[in-house]
């Protein structure tokens, strides 16, 4: 494992910041939105596309060799939905009321863009442990996403964090509504932007 | 029937405008904000998508009470959908190809586009989730397509405008379709109320 160690590293950090699902890349916005209304909405779905992420890279990765390259794609689509399902069915049965108001948006990992690319690109290609790093790295960005996205939502629409009130005021109620959602994603992704120009200017 | 032609229309509007797939339940983001840079792409991907929404949902209804429900194996309801939307989409390419090449040059590029798209796998799942009946699944499905739609076509058409505006650096390109979005969002939460179902 330590031998490894740096580049593994280097694939976390790339899952985090230069490849970003959200912010970079743009893709899988649907449940960025849809379930950032509170923080621990937020970061159940989060870790949700961390674990789904990692044990499909690890699962292609350790198959690479079997799957024909022409019929793959289904292949990989159905190793896809078999982790969802595994995902999915344990939501329900561990966190039953986060699970009523997301269970929709869990499902629809399935159809995640992210992640089949990910399968796609890095995991048929590269070693077990490489290909894990790099689904935690990915999974890590997007629940670094999502996170500050909630974040933001929850603090601002309902003055409270994680269900705990920290202010005593509702200061932009816009902010749990939807079209709040956009506009967080918007700002933030511009913030992401900004201060990616001025890290690599500086540097 | 007539009260079933209600149900209809009400999850018709429902889906196409109260609850909007795009502005109130964020499905379809990924092509939301793909393809509407232009007008014409967002036309044709709105046609396409209408027409295999509405088919694929009545697939997946016939699947889901004649085959999954007796045998009893609807967990697997994730897997199944994608095979079908999947499926039908490769036989519908397949098929277009060949009889209508012209309408293929069009719309073919959407058609490979769509086949893992989620707002065409909400429909089966919560058809499936909802038990609605057979007309009231198309009717979800032909609403939720027009719902989309209207959404593309709006921001394309406002897309097309802002290319040639003058907006700050850091909100070029995605953020500032994202500011717009929360804009067209708020304007149909307008809409929350209609229908209430």
């Amino acid at each position: 494992m330590a031998a490894y160690h740096g580049k593994n590293w280097d694939l976390i950090k790339n899952g985090i910041i230069s490849e970003n699902t959200i912010f970079k890349l743009v893709l899988s916005l649907c449940p960025a939105i849809a379930v950032t209304n509170s923080l621990r909405n937020g970061f159940l779905m989060g870790v949700a596309v961390m674990f789904v992420q990692t044990m499909v890279n690890i699962t292609v990765s350790l198959l690479k060799n079997f799957i024909h390259p022409k019929i793959r794609i289904p292949v990989f689509m159905l190793i896809i939905s078999g982790w969802v399902t595994v995902t999915d069915m344990s939501m329900a049965a561990f966190a039953p009321d986060a699970y009523k108001q997301m269970g929709l948006y869990i499902q629809l990992i399935v159809a995640f863009a992210s992640i089949f690319a990910r399968a796609e690109m890095f995991a048929s290609k590269n070693k077990v442990v490489h290909s894990m790093f790099d689904g935690i790295g990915m999974g890590l960005g997007f629940l670094f996403a999502l996170v500050a996205i909630s974040f933001f939502r929850e603090l601002l629409g309902k003055g409270t964090l994680w269900g705990v009130p920290v202010i005593d005021a509702k200061p932009l109620l816009i902010m749990v509504l939807p079209a709040g959602g956009f506009l967080a994603v918007g700002i933030l992704m511009a913030a992401f932007n900004w201060m990616n120009k001025r890290y690599m200017v500086s540097k | 029937m007539g009260s079933e032609f209600g149900k209809m229309l009400e999850l018709f509007i429902s889906a196409s405008i109260v609850n909007n797939f795009v502005f109130t339940r964020f499905l379809g983001l990924c092509i939301f904000f793909g393809v509407s840079r232009k007008m014409e792409t967002a036309a044709g991907m709105s046609v396409t998508f209408t027409a295999v929404m509405m088919v694929s949902a009545a697939l997946s209804w016939v699947v889901f009470n004649y085959v999954m429900v007796p045998l009893e194996i609807t967990f697997l309801k994730i897997v199944i959908f994608i095979g079908i939307v999947a499926g039908f989409v490769q036989v519908s390419d397949t098929i277009m190809r060949k009889v209508a090449p012209g309408l293929y040059y069009k719309l073919g590029i959407y058609l490979a586009l769509i086949s893992t798209n989620c707002i065409i796998l909400a429909v089966p799942l919560i058809n499936a989730g909802e038990h609605y009946s057979f007309l009231q699944s198309i009717a979800f499905g032909l609403g939720s397509g027009v719902g989309f739609a209207i959404a593309l076509l709006i921001m394309a058409s406002i897309r097309e405008k802002i290319e040639i505006a003058d907006v700050p650096g850091p909100f070029k390109g995605s953020p500032i379709a994202f500011v717009v979005t929360g804009l067209l969002a708020l304007a149909f939460a307008g809409f929350s109320g209609l229908i209430t179902l």
